[in-house]
C-alpha cells in the first residue's frame, strides 16, 4: 500500500532539473510540514493529535499530506531509518558524468534500488548520491556493479565521522 | 510511551513464537518486516499502526511499541515528512568542501557542525589529487548569495578559532534532485 505513493524516479529525473514540485505550498501547508517535522505520535490516532495542533480535521490533514505527496512539495512521510544502526551501512558516492550520456546514466543509477538519494550538483563530479545496504560490504558491491553497468568510476566518499545531522528546514 | 523490555513484551503477541531463542528471533523478524512495510512511506489513513498491524499479523500495541524501541536505539531517526528543500524555500543547497589539515579536523568538524545553519556535517576520505577535500557541511538558504554568506561565516569561524588550518575550499550547488525515496531494503 505504501509503494503506491512512490514518486516515479526514472524518464522525469533525467532532466536537468530532476524532480521538481508542481506547487508551491500555501500557509497552512507550510504549518503542516513544519508540525510535521518533529516527532509524530506513536498514538493510536496520530493524524487526529497533529490535527489538533495546527487546527485541521483529522481528514482535511490526511488529504492535505496527500496533496503535498502527489505534487511533491514532501519526497517522504514515515520513519526515517538509520541502516548503520541496523548493521548496515550508508556512503556518499559521485560520479563525474558526461552531458550527452546524462540521462542514460541518471536511469542506470537510479535502478540502483541502493541509491536512496540522487542530486545533480554543479562540478566536474556532477552526480552525488547516498547509497544504503544491509550489510557494509554491500556498499563496495555496489558501486563496483554500477561501475560495471555505466563504464564510469564511482568514487565512494564514507563518512569516517559525523560531527551533526539534523536535517529539518523550517518551511 | 513505554519502551518496555522487547523479549517482555513480545511474548504472547500474535504470531510470535514462545521460548527465548524463539522471541529474540521473532522481536527481530517482526522489526525487519516494519522497515520493509514502512520504508516507501506510512499509509495515511486515521490509524496507520493498526493498518501496519494487520498487515504484519501482531498487534497494534506491539507495532508502536516496536518503532518506539526503534526509535529509543536509533535505527529510527524520526517518523515525519521530508520536504522537497526546493519546494519549502530553500533551493539553494550548498555542499560545502573543505581542506582541513588532519592535526585538528576533528575539532574544526564539532565547530562548523556547531552552526546553527549546518543541516549536516561529515568527516570522510579526500581522493587526492582531484580531491582534497576532508570536511562536508551542507547549507541550505532561499538564494545562492545567502548561502555563500553562510559558506562565509564557516570560513570565518574556522579561521578565527584555528587560523591557518583550511588550505582551500569549495562549494557545490545542487541544480536537481535525480532521486530522493530514501532507503530500499530487499524483502
Amino acid at each position: 500500500m505504501p509503494e503506491a505513493r512512490e514518486r516515479p524516479s526514472g524518464s522525469k529525473a533525467a532532466g536537468r532539473q530532476g524532480i521538481a514540485a508542481r506547487r508551491a505550498p500555501d500557509d497552512v501547508d507550510r504549518r503542516l510540514i513544519n508540525a510535521l517535522q518533529g516527532d509524530f505520535p506513536l498514538v493510536e490516532r496520530p493524524f487526529a493529535q497533529v490535527a489538533d495542533a495546527v487546527g485541521l480535521s483529522e481528514e482535511a490533514l490526511i488529504a492535505r499530506l496527500q496533496s503535498l505527496l502527489d505534487d511533491r512539495v514532501l519526497t517522504r512521510f514515515g520513519p526515517m531509518f538509520q541502516i548503520e544502526r541496523m548493521g548496515g551501512a550508508f556512503c556518499l558516492a559521485a560520479m563525474a558524468v558526461p552531458e550527452v550520456r546524462w540521462g542514460e546514466v541518471v536511469e542506470a543509477v537510479n535502478a540502483f534500488t541502493e541509491v536512496a538519494h540522487n542530486y545533480r550538483r554543479e562540478h566536474a563530479l556532477n552526480m552525488w548520491f547516498v547509497l544504503a545496504t544491509e550489510t557494509p560490504g554491500g556498499i563496495a558491491d555496489c558501486a563496483a556493479r554500477m561501475e560495471a553497468a555505466t563504464g564510469l568510476p564511482v568514487h565512494l566518499f564514507p563518512k569516517e565521522r559525523e560531527y551533526f545531522v539534523e536535517m529539518k528546514l523550517e518551511a | 510511551m513505554t519502551v518496555s523490555d522487547p523479549i517482555d513484551s513480545a511474548v504472547g503477541g500474535a504470531g510470535v513464537p514462545s521460548g527465548k531463542l524463539g522471541d529474540v528471533q521473532a522481536v527481530a523478524d517482526l522489526d525487519r518486516r516494519l522497515v520493509l512495510a514502512t520504508q516507501g512511506g506510512l499509509a495515511l489513513v486515521a490509524r496507520p499502526y493498526a493498518l501496519l498491524a494487520e498487515q504484519l499479523g501482531t498487534s497494534e500495541a506491539l507495532v508502536r511499541e516496536r518503532l518506539a524501541v526503534m526509535l529509543a536505539d536509533g535505527r529510527i531517526r524520526r517518523i515525519g515528512a521530508v520536504p522537497n528543500h526546493y519546494a519549502i524555500g530553500y533551493p539553494a543547497n550548498g555542499m560545502s568542501v573543505w581542506d582541513i589539515d588532519d592535526e585538528c579536523i576533528d575539532a574544526v568538524g564539532e565547530r562548523v557542525g556547531g552552526l546553527p545553519f549546518v543541516t549536516h556535517c561529515y568527516r570522510r576520505p579526500r581522493h587526492l589529487p582531484d580531491w582534497p577535500y576532508n570536511l562536508f557541511a551542507m547549507v541550505h538558504a532561499a538564494t545562492r548569495e545567502a548561502a555563500l554568506e553562510r559558506v562565509g561565516e564557516i570560513a570565518a569561524a574556522i579561521e578565527r578559532d584555528f587560523p591557518g588550518v583550511c588550505r582551500s575550499r569549495d562549494v557545490l550547488f545542487s541544480a536537481g534532485i535525480l532521486k530522493k525515496t530514501g532507503l530500499r531494503i530487499g524483502a
